[in-house]
C-alpha cells in the first residue's frame, strides 16, 4: 500500500491515454457503448469489470488490435485511427503489454523471447548490449536462471514474470496489463502484485490493469473504474468505491 | 428442405472461404515486396521445411522408384519392352509421378504443421503480442513460410525424383542386370527439356499452394484447441485438392504450349 501511495504522489496530471465515445459491437451484441478513460502519465488505473463484459476487447482496441465502431483514442497524444501501419509500429514501441495467458513465443526460448523486440527496434545494438538488457529485463523480475529455458519449462508465474520482463524491455511510457493475475495462486499472484508495483515506481510508467481481482485493485490501484454495460459506471479510488452504496458497484467488491 | 437450405449455406461459406482466401494471397503479394524483408526467418523457415523434410521426401522416393518399377516390370516383360523400363520410368516420375505424390507428402508434413503452428500462435495470442511489439505478423509468419514453401518444394521434388530413380536403377539392376551407368544414360537420353521445364514450373505452384493453405487456415484459426486442430486438417485437405486442381492446369497449359 505504502509503494501505492508513493506512485500515486509521483503521478503528473498530462494525459498519456484518452479514450472517447468508444463504441463496440459484435452483431448484435454491442459490448462497448460509449465508453470513456483518461490515463495520466505515472498513474495505476484500474479497470474492473464482470466475466464477458469488454474489458479484452477494451484493452484490444486501445492498442490497435481490433478497430472500434467509433469513437476515439489517443495514445501519448495521437490518434491512434489516423496513424499509418508504420507509425503505430513506431508508436507501440512505447507501449507495452501483459497478455492474460503471457503470450511467449513457444518456439523460442526466454532469452531469444526478450531479444525479439530488441532486435527488431534497436537495430543498432551490438550483441553484448542485447545480452546486457536482456539480463537486466530479468533480473527486474527475479529469473536471471531461465534464461536458456523454454516457456513450457517455465510455472504459470514465471511466464507472466518473463512476459512482464518482455513487455518492459523497449522502457515503454505505458504498460496494459490484462488479468496479470488470473490463474495464478493467491501467493504468485500476491509477488506478481508486489513485482508490478516495484517496476511502476522504478520505471516510472502509466499503467492500465484490467482485473476482476478485487485484491488486485486494492494493492495497485491509484484510481479505478467499473466497466458495466459498456460504459464507465463508476470512478473513484479504491475505497470510495468500496464503501459505495449502489448495489450494482456493492456487488463488484463481495 | 432442410437439406438444401444447408447445401445452400455449404455452397456460400465455401466461396466466402474462396474470396478471403484471394484476399490472403492479394496481401502476401503486396507484403511480399514492402520493406522491412525478413531474410533471416526466411532461412529458418526453408531450413525447417527444406533440410527436415528430406529424409520424408527421400524414403518416400526411394519406395516409389523401387514399387512402380517392380509392379511395371512384368507388364512391360510380357511385350518384349523391358528395355523401355528407364525411359518409361523416368518420364513417368519427372513429369508427374513424382512431382504430385512429394507434393502431397509435403502438405501433410509442411501444410499441416504451418496451421497448427500458426494456429496455435492465434489461439495463444502470440500474434496479437507481436503486433503489440510493433512487428508485422503478416509479414513475419506468413510472406516468409509462403516463400520458403515455394522455394523449397521444387529442390524437394528434384531430390525426390533423384533417389525415385535410383530406386528403379536398383530394381533393374538387381532383376534385369542393368548396371547403374547403362539406367541413368538412357534415363538422361528419354529425358528432354520439355519434361524436366514444366514439371518443375508446376513445383513452384505446388509449394506456394501448400504455404498458402496453411497459412490462411491457421491464421484465420479460431474457436480454441478445436480450432487449431481443424486448421491443420483442414489446411491439408483444401491442399491435396488445390494440387490436383494445379496439376490438371498445369498438363492442361503445357499440353497447348509443348
Amino acid at each position: 500500500m505504502d509503494l501505492a501511495n508513493k506512485i500515486m504522489n509521483s503521478k503528473s496530471n498530462k494525459e498519456v491515454l484518452l479514450v472517447k465515445d468508444l463504441f463496440k459491437g459484435f452483431g448484435d451484441n454491442k459490448v462497448l457503448n460509449g465508453f470513456n478513460l483518461s490515463l495520466f502519465e505515472g498513474e495505476n488505473l484500474v479497470l474492473m469489470g464482470k466475466s464477458g463484459s469488454g474489458k479484452s476487447v477494451l484493452i484490444k482496441c486501445l492498442v490497435g488490435l481490433m478497430p472500434p465502431d467509433s469513437g476515439s483514442v489517443e495514445l501519448l497524444g495521437q490518434d491512434i485511427s489516423k496513424l499509418n501501419h508504420s507509425e503505430m509500429n513506431d508508436l507501440r514501441t512505447n507501449v507495452g503489454f501483459l497478455f492474460q495467458g503471457s503470450a511467449l513465443y513457444d518456439s523460442m526460448t526466454v532469452r531469444e523471447n526478450l531479444e525479439f523486440p530488441l532486435r527488431r527496434h534497436s537495430k543498432k545494438l551490438t550483441e553484448e548490449e542485447t545480452d546486457t538488457l536482456v539480463m537486466e529485463a530479468l533480473e527486474n523480475v527475479g529469473l536471471t536462471h531461465t534464461v536458456d529455458w523454454m516457456p513450457e519449462e517455465l510455472s504459470g508465474g514465471m511466464q507472466r514474470r518473463i512476459a512482464l520482463a518482455r513487455a518492459l524491455i523497449l522502457k515503454p511510457k505505458i504498460i496494459f496489463y490484462d488479468e496479470p493475475t488470473t490463474g495464478l495462486d493467491p501467493i504468485t499472484a500476491k509477488e506478481i502484485i508486489l513485482l508490478i508495483l516495484k517496476i511502476q515506481e522504478k520505471f516510472k510508467t502509466s499503467s492500465l490493469i484490467i482485473t476482476h481481482d478485487v485484491d488486485c485493485a486494492r494493492v495497485i490501484s491509484n484510481r479505478m473504474l467499473l466497466l458495466l454495460d459498456g460504459i464507465n459506471y463508476a470512478e473513484g479510488t479504491f475505497t470510495e468505491l468500496s464503501s459505495s452504496n449502489d448495489p450494482k458497484i456493492k456487488a463488484f467488491f463481495k | 428442405m432442410a437439406y438444401l437450405l444447408s447445401l445452400k449455406q455449404n455452397i456460400a461459406s465455401f466461396f466466402m472461404e474462396i474470396g478471403e482466401m484471394s484476399f490472403f494471397s492479394l496481401r502476401f503479394f503486396k507484403e511480399l515486396f514492402t520493406k522491412p524483408f525478413e531474410f533471416k526467418e526466411l532461412l529458418n523457415q526453408c531450413y525447417v521445411m527444406g533440410n527436415k523434410s528430406l529424409f520424408l521426401v527421400g524414403v518416400t522416393g526411394l519406395i516409389l522408384g523401387i514399387v512402380f518399377t517392380l509392379q511395371t516390370r512384368p507388364t512391360l516383360m510380357d511385350f518384349g519392352a523391358v528395355a523401355w523400363m528407364p525411359s518409361m520410368i523416368s518420364i513417368s516420375i519427372v513429369r508427374e509421378i513424382g512431382p504430385v505424390i512429394i507434393a502431397l507428402i509435403c502438405a501433410g508434413r509442411i501444410g499441416s504443421s504451418i496451421g497448427a503452428e500458426i494456429g496455435s500462435m492465434r489461439v495463444t495470442e502470440q500474434i496479437d503480442a507481436m503486433e503489440v511489439s510493433g512487428t508485422n505478423p503478416f509479414k513475419y509468419l506468413v510472406v516468409t513460410r509462403i516463400l520458403a514453401a515455394t522455394l523449397m518444394l521444387p529442390l524437394l521434388v528434384i531430390f525426390g525424383d533423384f533417389i525415385a530413380l535410383i530406386g528403379s536403377a536398383i530394381v533393374e539392376n538387381m532383376k534385369g542386370s542393368v548396371s547403374f551407368v547403362l539406367y541413368f544414360n538412357q534415363v538422361f537420353e528419354a529425358l528432354t527439356f520439355s519434361d524436366i521445364f514444366p514439371a518443375t514450373i508446376k513445383t513452384f505452384f505446388f509449394g506456394f499452394a501448400i504455404g498458402l493453405v496453411g497459412c490462411f487456415k491457421g491464421y484465420t484459426s479460431k474457436k480454441g484447441t478445436a480450432g487449431v486442430g481443424k486448421a491443420s486438417n483442414s489446411a491439408v485437405v483444401y491442399t491435396s485438392m488445390l494440387l490436383f486442381i494445379i496439376d490438371f492446369i498445369a498438363v492442361f497449359v503445357t499440353d497447348i504450349f509443348v
